[in-house]
């Protein structure tokens, strides 16, 4: 099992190789989009990064759960914002996430926007835990 | 009007690797203007060549169902760019990672044993995000796999020659 700090190494390279950043712009707290310019084909490719740097199985909708993203039914998603029940399942479904200042605001676009650095390094750590 | 940048695949083995042959030709209208008296064949459609490979690579692999589109190219590198009329290319694809949501392919173009090009390239399924747009028909990919005349020379996961799907045994 790595350390923290190996898996924030091997999280860094797969940033640096996924967007073409600088080593010294990817720091725990840097945000993918936000901070580093990732759009949202580049959330496959960092998720295929990871897979293959760690040896792990990321299934599709983990870093931002699509089914809530897409719901058609206004029962997650209404107006373009979160009902208390997508918060809700969200704060569920992404428990390494911070999302104080989204909830502010909850608007569905943006919530690729809070994924951070120290997110993915959480997601391989729990991955990597589990399959130990 | 039809997009084909490749020739005919020459290697197909399911979930791996394939090879597919370009034969560069003055008869080919946008090399009258890349460029006039000096004609070039284009890297990006080098590129999309190579694309075309290795994306119906990734559409076997995934049994037909999903159309496949290239998404992105997270690295590529051009080591020669004087590819001329009357010479022929090879492409090398070799599927890196493929899952339901898409795949990434290591590929490489040569002149003979020349290394003229090599990168990665990564594919997206369309799937239900883009329902509502026909990028291409059903049957398109599977009508360019016996186009290239990849049932010829294919084989599947198991070992046994690959076969197309709407054909009986």
């Amino acid at each position: 099992m790595p350390s923290q700090e190996e898996i924030f190494e091997g999280v860094k390279k797969a940033l640096v190789d996924a967007l073409a950043v600088d080593d010294d712009e990817v720091t725990p707290k840097s945000t993918l989009v936000g901070d580093l310019g990732a759009e949202s084909i580049d959330l496959l490719d960092i998720v295929f990064r990871l897979e293959k740097a760690f040896d792990i199985k990321i299934e599709r909708g983990e870093l931002v759960p699509d089914d809530i993203v897409n719901d058609t039914q206004e029962q997650y998603v209404k107006d373009g914002k979160l009902t208390e029940l997508g918060l809700a399942e969200i704060k569920k479904r992404m428990p390494f996430a911070d999302l104080a200042s989204f909830e502010t605001n909850p608007m569905v676009q943006n919530l690729t926007t809070i994924l951070t650095v120290q997110d993915m390094c959480y997601i391989v750590e729990q991955k990597l835990n589990s399959a130990n | 009007m039809h997009w084909y940048w490749i020739d005919r695949i020459t290697v197909f083995e399911s979930q791996k690797r394939a090879e597919a042959v370009k034969a560069v030709t003055l008869a080919e209208d946008h090399l009258h203007d890349h460029f006039k008296f000096a004609p070039l064949m284009p890297g990006s459609l080098i590129i999309e060549g190579i694309a075309q490979t290795a994306g119906l690579l990734l559409y076997e692999a995934k049994g037909y169902k999903e159309k496949v589109v290239l998404a992105k190219i997270p690295k590529f590198t051009f080591h020669q760019i004087n590819v001329v009329p009357g010479e022929i290319l090879t492409y090398k694809v070799c599927l890196e990672t493929f899952r339901e949501d898409g795949g990434v392919a290591s590929v490489q173009a040569y002149r003979n044993d020349e290394l003229m090009a090599e990168g990665e390239l990564m594919f997206a399924h369309l799937g239900q995000a883009f329902s509502d747009q026909s990028l291409f028909a059903d049957g398109d990919m599977l009508d360019m796999m016996r186009l290239f005349r990849v049932f010829e020379v294919g084989v599947a996961a198991d070992g046994t020659k690959l076969l197309d799907p709407n054909c009986s045994k």
